[in-house]
């Protein structure tokens, strides 16, 4: 058991440090977060920084390891976060790395990498969210297009995607995982609309996606006509790796923040609240340890995520979960006034136990994958 | 960084693990709870022979050689097959007292205002010893336990060690349920079936692997604050999970004979061993303000 880094991997972290101690600052400002096409260029514009130079694909190419190193350092470093490029750079993406052609890898890849493509995710569908098998959007063959029809709900960024990885049925008849296909469809094709949703905390996050006769070809299927089900499975347990880095980090500076708002507020002088802030403490530090025991593992079984993945997302959405409702202890009557810190974070936590497979369908994973429990119902 | 069991510690565990199995397993246990109180001398000087208690002590010494890590696994064990007797603080004593490597010695030591086996111990270590001890009637039949009017602080390592020792509780809490939801039959399937009995197995793991990571991480570090953190989310991991361990096993946990209940009373032993789960809070919410290194 070791917990200190290489000296490659301590250089990797220091030219890191540098190269965002010099890029940071050249940033353009931030766009609210209403302005979708702003948000676009802006999380696009950070990944063409990245791709200049030279971190474009950590994401992919580089070690357990180096992208743990890599997430911590953007994070503390008050980086942008991957934002619009999320599914592009961590869905479709390697999807596409692991199951596409040679063409497609080369159409659709150096895009997502250079910053110039958006990707969104067609899963889930207002009659197909835990049970995702169970999604009825249909792709009926024409010559060489499908023409696809139906509903998918939770679609993050629509607005501005270029691209959207669609999961479609393909055969009705049979078994309901394996009549799924995996298409890449482009988002100006005729007979798609996007409808904003707008979330608990106020902010339009996600999207309803309607498709009337949509024509995709072919030739955009990744992997084998209804093989999609394995396909996917690729993409999500790629999401349960890494994915939670940077977000652990910043939950150790909020609390870090939060304990020195309550010192100066006075709440600090409550024993009850200064043990919660202490659980709390434990509660992250225990979660970082969990990720670098979990990088590790991926590092000895070659990069494929170990089932820790479902273990560390229960404990940590809910972790965070509590990490807001201390800062409102901490805030007191001021947690209800949005323009204080952590009252937004407060209310966004709430979909962590949700996205991503809930709390209790990350149960039914651990019961039945990890201790092998008999499968339930 | 690897932040794995090396090939090394894989096999000193199952070394332990095999030791254990051998001269402690399900008969020596009921026998141990039979003969409350006593402690199995010659078991001690195995325990010894095998470095249990040397481990950490240079070989130039007469010791193991080995660290933290390498006890805490060890630690781990014992926690997982509730071997009796004051292993923390003979533990700590090698080197110190004479005979304790070797198991010759058994030394307790003054906790936070108890004393664990005092009447089988040769050394009774802290200041003042055991004055006044006064004996009670120890909830957990496989720690006699004796009110001493003064606490001591107890040593990180200690915490420590008594956080692997819940780790290991934990583990085997977590298991012993998983084995009874498989076999178990209810409404015509293992009760394992049901999501009811499966979240409660589920929570059992996370809470086990998540305590995992902090215990062994402290290991490596020594660092105070992860201590803190081994010792609060072990302690949550061993009680809880043994709470939930008995809940699955319905009337047959509620049994003197079922071996959960040994877990439990021994879990709620170790969270007053280490002095009280408040300090370690309290400890880690000052850690928020220091400086970050």
């Amino acid at each position: 058991m070791d917990l200190t880094y290489t000296p490659e991997e301590e250089e990797f972290r220091a030219r890191l440090r540098d190269w965002l101690a010099k890029a940071l600052p050249t940033l353009p400002p931030k766009p609210s977060p209403d302005d979708w096409p702003g948000r676009r260029a802006y999380d696009l514009g950070w990944q063409r920084m990245l791709h200049d130079a030279g971190y474009g694909e950590v994401h992919w190419d580089a070690s357990p390891t180096t992208r743990l190193i890599f997430l911590e350092e953007t994070e503390k470093a008050g980086a942008p976060y991957v934002g619009a490029c999320f599914v592009g750079l961590l869905h479709a993406g390697p999807t596409i790395a692991a199951e596409g052609t040679a063409e497609q890898r080369e159409r659709w890849l150096p895009p997502i990498l250079r910053g110039d493509e958006v990707w969104c995710q067609g899963f889930s569908e207002p009659d197909a969210g835990s049970d995702l098998a169970a999604l009825r959007t249909r792709a009926r063959r024409d010559g060489d297009h499908y023409v696809v029809t139906g509903s998918k709900i939770w679609t993050s960024h629509a607005e501005v995607a270029d691209w959207c990885e669609l999961l479609v049925r393909t055969d009705p008849d049979a078994p309901k995982h394996r009549g799924i296909s995996w298409l890449a469809m482009p988002m100006d094709a005729p007979g798609i609309t996007v409808r904003p949703l707008k979330t608990l905390a106020g902010s339009a996050e996600f999207a309803e996606m309607f498709l009337d006769e949509v024509r995709v070809p072919v030739a955009n299927r990744v992997g084998d006509e209804n093989d999609g089900w394995r396909v996917t499975m690729v993409t999500l347990s790629f999401e349960r790796g890494t994915a939670f880095v940077g977000e652990v980090v910043a939950c150790r500076r909020a609390l870090r923040e939060l304990a020195v708002e309550a010192r100066r507020n006075g709440r600090w002088d409550d024993p009850a609240l200064r043990r919660r802030l202490g659980r709390l403490n434990a509660e992250f530090r225990a979660l970082w340890r969990l990720t670098q025991w979990n990088v590790s593992e991926a590092e000895q079984t070659g990069g494929v995520p170990g089932v820790g993945g479902s273990v560390f997302k229960l404990r940590y959405s809910h972790a965070r979960q509590e990490l807001y409702d201390a800062a409102a202890d901490v805030l007191g009557p001021q947690s209800l006034d949005l323009d204080r810190p952590w009252v937004l974070d407060r209310l966004s936590s709430l979909s962590y136990t949700i996205a991503a497979g809930t709390s209790q369908i990350q149960r039914n994973i651990v019961a039945e994958r990890i201790l092998g429990l008999p499968k339930g119902r | 960084m690897r932040f794995q069991l090396t090939e090394d510690q894989v096999a000193l565990r199952a070394g332990v693990r095999e030791m254990l199995t051998r001269r402690f397993g399900p008969q020596a246990l009921r026998a141990a709870v039979e003969e409350s109180g006593r402690l199995d001398r010659a078991l001690w000087r195995e325990l010894g022979a095998a470095g249990f208690f040397a481990l950490r002590l240079p070989e130039a010494r007469g010791g193991v050689g080995l660290g933290l890590p390498e006890a805490v696994l060890a630690f781990e064990e014992a926690g997982r097959a509730l071997l009796p007797g004051p292993l923390v603080a003979t533990h700590l004593a090698a080197g110190a007292v004479p005979g304790a490597a070797t198991g010759e010695t058994v030394v307790t030591a003054v906790g936070n205002g108890l004393v664990e086996w005092l009447a089988q111990a040769d050394v009774v270590r802290g200041d003042g010893g055991a004055a006044g001890a006064v004996p009670l009637r120890s909830v957990d039949p496989l720690t006699p336990l004796h009110r001493v009017p003064t606490g001591m602080g107890v040593p990180s390592v200690a915490v420590l060690l008594t956080a692997a020792e819940q780790l290991g509780s934990a583990t085997r809490a977590c298991e012993l349920a998983v084995q009874h939801a498989r076999a178990r039959e209810q409404f015509g399937r293992p009760i394992g079936a049901f999501q009811a009995v499966q979240h409660l197995c589920a929570e059992m793991l996370v809470r086990t692997e998540t305590a995992r990571a902090a215990v062994y991480a402290a290991a490596v570090t020594a660092d105070p604050a992860d201590i803190d953190t081994a010792r609060l989310l072990a302690d949550e991991a061993a009680v809880r999970g043994a709470r939930d361990c008995l809940q699955v096993h319905g009337g047959m946990g509620f049994t003197w004979e079922f071996e959960v209940h040994l877990h439990l009373k021994r879990a709620w032993v170790r969270t007053h061993r280490v002095g009280p789960a408040t300090e370690s809070e309290e400890n880690l919410a000052a850690e928020l303000l220091a400086d970050p290194a």
